[in-house]
């Protein structure tokens, strides 16, 4: 039966969010992309960064669990050679954080209201010009898609988000790689019966 | 010591116990295969075109249990062995494939004979490399060797840029470590789930066990034959799975799925306990999943945690390797009195027999025939029997009833004509002692012709026999019985087979009747050479039971008790 179902007239999304280190290495990101696309995965967002261990970068990859079964994704990333970990943090306390330009038409009159705006948002209005503005703003995905709705009205002409970057709150970590031992083995991997490895401070 | 890319190749092989490599050669590959004559003592067997390559280091993994190594030079013989890698993928048999690339300075300029074939090969390997740098390519080669027979087997490609095999490089391949921080297969199932096994195994009235090609991959066979006894639970196995507990056994219910057994399937369908090992629940094995097996608890043992609950939603799922995970499980298991369970199955069974086509009198000459005296001067004997993929080969799951351990090799998942004859080649350096069968339809057996010069380059006694029946075969099947009887380009002419065999140097012999057969069948077995069978038989004859696109498993189109059009049983 298929695990996700399509019929129960879900409108409303269901975020998961997935964290995966993986090694930075050419060709990782065509890896991942590849697997998305031939396992029929239907992707929110996906973002890719260097992390504090220049061996090893970090994705944060969103999917709306009413399309994409989200222990699918996590299980076949994990597969890949060159993924090292992957976690859904979606019931974890998280901090997570989405960045958006945004260029709005601006004429002086509407400045004052737009700047209130970006005021009330905690957001920067970081180019000006006499027809328009860009405001950058950074949050939960949430907060940008309130702020996004609040300045449709003024008519946006271009927007670019960077798509989602999460991190677990606490003093759990999730990054690096731990010692390896002389078989090469770096013992992550505990009992938990999810093919996955969590491994705290 | 120093030494080139070229002959890191090889000397990695050797390291590895490679005796056989599957080959041929090409401009981007030259380094290797001239330094391959400094390497006498590795074989390379020349095929005739490179997916019979692929194919042949396939057989000869899935007849060894070890690596099989086929090389190719840059595009055109890269992309040829694409089919044998998907093969390879999709059915869990460790490859290692190396090709030429061009020179590192000319990558992405399009240059002669140049395909990406990383880029190519992704979706079909369990992982692939391009080595640019000879500094990496000892680390590579012992990785791909790692990667391709550890944790769920698969094929790795490693692709070496044409001017990595000139260069030169310190070279120590027993001082490399493997460090794959991302890759460490879990063997040992999770002691909590073993209990909960347990304990659904011991409650259970009427449970079956499922064992897929894992038992086989794994060795655990023994482990297999020890659970089903000392529980009392009768095996059913998918069409890779066969010759994972000998078809005598009396517990082996035979192979499930679309044209399983219909007692097996009947047995699935009314089951409250499957017990399912290295297997996937493919369509093929499942029928239509929302009422597949509706009132079974589901155990489900497999070495990748990206098949549990893929399609089938399982009670209890143990990541792990399936000898280690039945080494634990066994302790626990219980033996239980089954007798209505058994007495169930054996109704079923009985009602099967009338259906069987061998009841039927008469005297035109059909497939299960040839194969059940095939299988009758057999017997227990040494022999491996490959097929190639259609009706011949439901037929040879059916009717040929192997007891040697692993006896039949065939194309599960990705279901490739064009299989049988190099598969057989593989397999035939691999078990050097066994008497080798092939079982081809006329379809497959003409996209694999230029293969018989390889069995005769190689001298291998390989005894082909074609099921030549003037169609291709399962799609005429389906044909006829799901788009209303209408042909579409599936009547398929053959040359003389008589004359190619002469052409090739190799025995023909030709069967048309039922009372021709056992005399063939023998004389090509008396024969030390390899021989090519022609058995010309009945045109439009259908495998059943067969479970049709959609249905429910023990929805089975059954072979009428007489010949009438096909009636669908509950």
């Amino acid at each position: 039966m298929p695990l996700v179902d399509h019929a129960n007239g879900h409108t409303k999304k269901s975020p998961h969010v997935l964290m995966a280190l993986v090694e930075n290495k050419p060709g990782v990101l065509t890896r991942v992309a590849s697997l998305f696309r031939r396992r029929g995965f239907n992707i929110e967002s996906l973002t890719v960064g260097r992390t504090d261990n220049p061996a090893i970068s970090r994705m944060t990859i969103v999917v709306d669990a009413n399309k994409t079964n989200a222990a699918m994704v996590a299980n076949n990333l994990f597969k890949l050679v060159n993924v090292i970990d992957v976690r859904d943090v979606t019931a974890e306390p998280t901090v997570s954080r989405d960045l958006a330009l945004i260029k709005v038409k601006a004429d002086a009159q509407k400045l004052f209201e737009i700047n209130q705006m970006v005021d009330i948002y905690k957001a920067k209005v970081v180019d000006i010009c006499p027809e328009s503005v860009i405001i950058e703003v950074t949050g939960p995905e949430a907060k940008i898609e309130s702020m996004i709705k609040m300045l449709e009205p003024y008519g946006i002409l271009e927007m670019v988000r960077t798509g989602l970057v999460a991190m677990v709150r606490g003093s759990g970590y999730f990054s690096g790689l731990p010692p390896m031992d002389d078989n090469g083995n770096n013992g992550h991997h505990d009992d938990n019966g999810t093919g996955m490895a969590i491994y705290e401070a | 010591m120093k030494r080139t890319g070229a002959q890191i190749v090889w000397e990695s092989l050797l390291q590895e116990g490679v005796e056989v490599v599957f080959g041929y050669p090409g401009g981007a590959i030259m380094p290797v295969y001239d330094a391959l004559l400094d390497y006498p003592q590795i074989h390379h067997v020349l095929v005739r075109h490179e997916e019979n390559a692929a194919f042949a280091a396939g057989g000869y993994a899935r007849a060894s249990g070890r690596v099989g190594v086929c090389m190719a030079t840059s595009g055109p013989g890269a992309t040829n062995l694409v089919t044998g890698l998907a093969d390879a993928m999709l059915d869990s048999v460790p490859v290692v494939a190396i090709t030429g690339q061009v020179a590192s300075y000319l990558v992405g300029s399009d240059a002669f004979q140049e395909t990406d074939v990383t880029g190519v090969t992704l979706p079909v390997t369990k992982h692939n490399y391009l080595v640019k740098d000879i500094g990496e390519l000892p680390q590579v080669m012992k990785e791909a060797f790692y990667i391709a027979r550890s944790g769920r087997p698969g094929p790795v490609l490693v692709d070496i840029c044409k001017d990595v095999q000139f260069a030169s490089t310190d070279f120590d391949y027993a001082a490399i470590k493997v460090r794959l921080p991302g890759y460490q297969p879990r063997l040992r199932g999770a002691d909590e789930q073993i209990r909960r096994a347990a304990d659904l195994i011991n409650a259970s009235r009427r449970p079956v066990i499922l064992a897929g090609h894992g038992i086989i991959l794994s060795g655990a066979h023994e482990e297999l034959r020890e659970l089903a006894e000392r529980g009392n639970i009768p095996i059913s196995t998918t069409l890779l799975g066969i010759g994972s507990i000998p078809e005598s056994h009396p517990l082996n219910l035979r192979m499930m799925g679309m044209h399983g057994e219909a007692w097996t399937n009947h047995a699935i369908q009314s089951a409250d306990l499957l017990i399912a090992l290295g297997m996937r629940f493919d369509d093929r094995v499942t029928g239509n999943l929302a009422s597949y097996a509706k009132n079974a608890d589901v155990i489900h043992v497999d070495i990748d945690p990206a098949e549990i609950n893929k399609n089938v939603v399982t009670d209890v799922g143990i990541v792990g390797d399936a000898k280690a995970v039945l080494g634990q499980l066994l302790p626990l298991v219980e033996y239980r009195d089954r007798t209505e369970w058994f007495a169930q199955i054996a109704e079923w069974q009985a009602e099967a027999k009338a259906r069987d086509i061998l009841a039927k009198q008469d005297d035109s000459l059909h497939v299960p025939f040839v194969l059940s005296e095939l299988q009758r001067q057999i017997g227990g004997q040494q022999v491996t029997v490959v097929t190639d993929v259609g009706q011949h080969q439901m037929w040879t799951a059916q009717y040929y009833r192997t007891e040697r351990k692993n006896g039949l090799l065939t194309s599960g998942g990705l279901g490739a004509m064009g299989f049988g004859i190099p598969t057989a080649i593989g397999a035939s350096f691999a078990r050097p002692d066994d008497e080798i069968w092939v079982i081809v339809g006329d379809g497959g057996f003409q996209m694999s012709i230029p293969e018989l010069a390889t069995i005769m380059q190689e001298r291998r006694p390989i005894k082909i026999a074609v099921m030549r029946n003037g169609y291709l075969g399962m799609v005429r099947q389906w044909q006829e019985l799901i788009h209303g009887h209408r042909y579409s380009e599936v009547s398929i002419t053959s040359p003389d087979l008589m004359k190619i065999a002469a052409a090739y140097g190799m025995m023909g012999l030709r069967a048309e009747t039922k009372a021709e057969v056992a005399e063939v069948i023998a004389e090509a077995r008396s024969h030390g050479g390899p021989v090519l069978l022609d058995f010309v038989v009945e045109q439009e004859v259908n495998v059943y039971p067969m479970v049709a696109p959609g249905k429910a498993l023990n929805e089975m189109w059954r072979r009428p008790m007489r010949e009438r059009e096909p009636v669908a049983s509950a």
